[in-house]
């Protein structure tokens, strides 16, 4: 089996605000292995998007990656400096955004903006960016692409700039993708043509992807494997059909639970009570604690990470049963 | 776009013939002229030739449409004072004034868009806490006081720049211009840097609070994980979206800085046509102030049109429905 | 509950713009430098107002005006026995006198000017909204050509048809002023009109005047007193710009900008003071209130336009 190509290890990105530390994420790890598609899954404060940032490098002050390892490749990224991080973004390491009517520049032309993200990486004339940014585009179903380049943003859909967008990710062929809920903002027929075209081409491409949701069934259709964020930590991870199918820790399960169509029609969604905690004020044990059906005892100490017969791992005291399997 | 214009073209016929009402009933309400232009020991006969010779024994209404076609024929009539053409007089000042509030803006844009990049971009760096306490100080200092405390420090104590006058100046295109000699700079600095004063507060704020927000804008974020370098981020990507608040506003200041520049050509004896309306109040040089506020309004009207033009070529949304239609 | 059963003397309708008062001072107090703005002003309105009973000379007085103090440098003996801490100016005044006169004048055809361009502004910008129509077409025209043109070429162009004096120069300062204050309320109108509550009091038969006042109005005030601050920062140095042109105030009446004007042609020879410190004079005054006015826009309505 060949080695992974991004290594999350023990990451911890915390904000210093004014009201206090706020621990967006807190002793995280995970990996992601060549091709391989990972679903981030949580609430929104849970940690998943400055997961993604703290890969890419981007977290601005008042947050810092106060601890932990991020390795791409095997190389190191976590205190790099700005330049040499530089030289990873966009090259082996890409991100898309949540909203495409954002991420592209509104006054700048769509050409401007791919060439230059091809000629900050590699010394190439005009003309070969132009036509390598065309054949981007050509690849993510723009049609009349040489055309299309000298559009500007708002000519063009939600769903035709996200497309531009995943080109642009695409020009270098990196190892990996950060999407950071790339169909959110998307009308859902839109949102489901994305999702298979973005399958298709890391398939193509052999590219991984880190598939950044708080949407479920998203994840059910296209991760290999998922983990599942609360607070700042992964509550539980493994191959997505084990997880959503039987998942372990209560969080999931809850989660799971409150899922339109999860269950047989007519009888009652199931809700997670309680809300979100503050990321400020966090309790010394597991963070799910107060609104978990199952807490006990013990779970006012930090669970430390266990692990299943399926490979899974998981941060819980009292798993959820499993039917037919040992946890 | 020709629909634009035209609509344009029109407001601004409706504000120049407001203008040519207004200033021409304006000065005829206030003091008969004919004691400014004849000698005090004048005899009567003298003074009803000068009347006649001028025009001024006509009703209300003949010199009003008397003075509109001369109007609409480009004449303002002679000046009181000078004798010759007011127009001319005014054109031929012109030249410098426009000079020298091209070299305020042009100083405003060079000192203003670089300080106002660095505080909104570094909020926190104490040096963006007195680039901002120096734009609020800007604001209120007034400026034919800070023209006095420039001829102060660096002509009488320091030495170092000429106090008045132009300066040599070299014909270009026929047109002659302060600009391209270093003498000529050094004339025309302290008189720019005052007219400037203003508007370089002004183009700190808007540059600082244009980046500011430019910089939380995800298609900043997106660029950084394109792996583009700070220059190419700042210098392009935000430089390009401030640019439009930026140039508009300035295109409507340009019209405030050839008002202004009244009092600065006063303090530094610029030779320019703000100097020479100055002149034509205190003297009540009727046709000379006409005419300087017709060739303003022109200017004015001119240049805000300039503006909405810049203003669609810079920001292609607002092409795309001039096109479109 | 209990409390008020306790007292039956409620005074409900007091209490709560109390309330308003002493949070909206709490919130202006919040900002340390709006606080020292603020008292600057106070300082600076107070001497203005106690010049004639702590000013060392009467600068009007020629009796006690001395030549052979003029042009004297900071700190010398005047002949009268007084230290003149500022020096003297071209005819032998005490500048600190010139200046506690000077601020006087500044300070009263600023304010002046001010509350008659508020009245005006208020008015008509009540009038284009309430009436709508043509009417208000005609006003906001009007408003819109006087916002277009500068307001130094306005002001100059008008004390050049009236001549000077200090009547003049108001009236000028006013109609430079007026357009601001009419489209500020005439926007605030705008939206207050659209409330329902303006509906119901005109649905209860209320008159269009009792509408206007009771309810409209008091409702543009807080943009009104905003606009206030910085027009008449504004007017004060429009006043002295025109003033040191020598097409302002006569020497008659000695603001800030004739003491300036007089000051100007002894600078070429280095005797700055006479320019320097009155100078200095008016840019604390207008420092000062256009503090007070960026924390009052802070304070009363954050997303104020400009």
């Amino acid at each position: 089996m060949s080695s992974p190509v991004l290594v999350v290890d023990n990451l911890a990105t915390h904000f210093f605000t004014r009201d206090g530390v706020v621990k967006s994420v807190d002793g995280i790890s995970f990996n992601v292995m060549p091709g391989e598609v990972l679903g981030l899954v949580g609430e929104s404060g849970s940690g998943k998007s400055v997961t993604g940032f703290s890969i890419m490098g981007l977290i601005d002050p008042p947050g810092k990656i106060v601890s932990g390892s991020i390795r791409l490749n095997g190389e190191e990224l976590v205190g790099r400096d700005d330049a040499s991080m530089r030289k990873v973004r966009g090259k082996s390491l890409a991100m898309i955004f949540q909203d495409p009517m954002m991420t592209l520049n509104p006054v700048l032309r769509i050409d401007t903006q791919m060439m230059e993200a091809v000629q900050a990486h590699e010394a190439v004339s005009d003309k070969a960016a132009r036509a390598r940014s065309a054949a981007a585009l050509a690849m993510v179903g723009i049609p009349a692409p040489e055309e299309r380049l000298s559009a500007y943003p708002h000519q063009f859909s939600g769903g035709m700039r996200q497309r531009v967008a995943i080109a642009i990710a695409l020009l270098h062929r990196p190892a990996l993708i950060i999407a950071d809920e790339p169909t959110t903002a998307l009308d859902v027929t839109i949102q489901s043509q994305i999702l298979s075209e973005v399958q298709r081409l890391c398939a193509e491409s052999g590219t991984a992807l880190v598939w950044i949701t708080h949407d479920l069934a998203v994840v059910a259709g296209l991760a290999d494997r998922v983990a599942v964020m609360y607070a700042g930590r992964i509550a539980e991870q493994g191959r997505v059909d084990d997880v959503l199918d039987r998942p372990l820790h209560p969080y999931t399960h809850g989660l799971i639970g409150s899922v339109p169509g999860a269950h047989l029609e007519g009888t009652r969604l199931h809700q997670i009570r309680g809300s979100t905690p503050s990321l400020g004020q966090l309790p010394p044990g597991c963070a799910f604690e107060p609104r978990c059906d199952r807490a006990g005892p013990a779970c006012s100490t930090m669970p430390v990470i266990s692990q299943a017969s399926d490979g899974r791992a998981y941060r819980c005291f009292n798993p959820v049963p499993q039917q037919g399997v040992t946890a | 776009m020709l629909a634009f214009i035209i609509r344009r073209i029109s407001q601004a016929f409706f504000v120049v013939v407001a203008m040519v009402v207004l200033v021409f009933f304006g000065t005829y309400v206030i003091g008969d002229p004919v004691w400014m232009m004849v000698p005090g020991d004048a005899t009567q006969e003298q003074i009803e030739a000068v009347r006649r010779d001028f025009g001024f024994d006509q009703p209300v209404y003949v010199q009003f449409f008397k003075f509109l076609g001369d109007v609409l024929h480009g004449e303002f009539g002679r000046s009181y004072v000078h004798g010759s053409s007011a127009i001319n007089l005014i054109l031929d000042r012109m030249p410098a004034t426009l000079e020298l509030a091209l070299a305020a803006l042009i100083l405003a844009v060079l000192i203003g868009i670089p300080l106002g990049l660095f505080a909104g971009l570094k909020p926190d760096h104490p040096a963006s806490r007195s680039i901002m306490a120096v734009s609020i100080l800007g604001f209120s200092l007034p400026t034919f006081w800070v023209g006095l405390m420039l001829i102060m420090l660096f002509s009488v104590m320091l030495g170092w720049l000429p106090a008045t006058g132009r300066g040599p100046v070299v014909s270009i295109f026929g047109l002659e211009t302060s600009m391209l000699s270093l003498e000529g700079w050094r004339h025309l600095f302290l008189p720019a840097i005052n007219l400037a004063l203003l508007k370089i507060s002004l183009v700190i704020r808007l540059t600082r609070s244009g980046a500011r927000e430019a910089a939380l804008q995800d298609y900043v974020k997106f660029a950084r994980a394109k792996g583009l370098s700070q220059q190419r981020i700042v210098g392009v990507h935000i430089l390009k979206n401030i640019l439009i608040p930026i140039v508009t506003v300035l295109g409507l200041e340009f019209g405030s800085l050839v008002a202004f520049s009244v009092v600065t050509e006063t303090i530094f004896a610029w030779p320019g046509m703000g100097k020479l309306l100055l002149e034509a109040i205190q003297r009540l040089d009727r046709p000379l102030i006409v005419a300087y506020v017709m060739v303003v309004v022109l200017l004015f009207v001119t240049i805000n049109l300039i503006v909405d033009i810049l203003y669609s070529a810079l920001d292609p949304r607002v092409r795309l429905t001039g096109t479109q239609s | 509950m209990s409390r008020v059963d306790l007292t039956p003397v409620a005074k409900p309708p007091t209490a709560r713009p109390q309330g308003e008062l002493r949070r909206f001072i709490q919130r202006f107090a919040e900002d340390r430098v709006a606080l020292v703005g603020f008292g600057l002003l106070v300082l600076i309105i107070l001497v203005a107002v106690l010049a004639p009973v702590i000013a060392p000379q009467n600068p009007y007085d020629l009796g006690k005006v001395d030549i052979m103090d003029s042009r004297q440098p900071p700190g010398v003996k005047a002949g009268d026995g007084f230290t003149m801490w500022l020096g003297s100016d071209g005819v032998g005044r005490d500048l600190v006198s010139g200046i506690l006169y000077g601020l006087r004048i500044s300070l009263m055809v600023g304010v002046i000017s001010g509350v008659l361009a508020a009245t005006l502004g208020l008015f008509l910008g009540l009038t284009a909204a309430y009436m709508g129509g043509r009417v208000e077409t005609l006003i906001m025209r009007i408003v819109d050509l006087q916002l277009s043109l500068p307001s130094v070429l306005v002001a100059l162009i008008l004390v050049a048809l009236l001549g000077k004096g200090v009547d003049k120069i108001i009236l000028a300062l006013v109609v430079v002023q007026w357009a601001y204050y009419a489209r500020t309320v005439r926007g605030s109108a705008l939206v207050e009109r659209r409330k329902e509550y303006v509906e119901a009091a005109r649905s209860l038969g209320l008159s269009h005047a009792r509408t206007v006042f009771k309810h409209i109005l008091p409702n543009c005030l807080a943009p009104v007193i905003v606009i206030a601050t910085v027009q008449t920062a504004h007017a004060i140095s429009l006043e002295a710009t025109l003033s040191f042109l020598g097409v302002g105030l006569p020497q008659t009446e000695p603001s800030l900008g004739v003491l300036i004007a007089n000051g100007f042609q002894y600078m070429l020879s280095g005797k700055y003071w006479i320019s320097f410190f009155p100078g200095l004079a008016l840019l604390l005054t207008i420092v000062a209130i256009n503090l007070v006015g960026d924390r009052l826009r802070d304070v009363l309505n954050p997303r104020l336009e400009k």
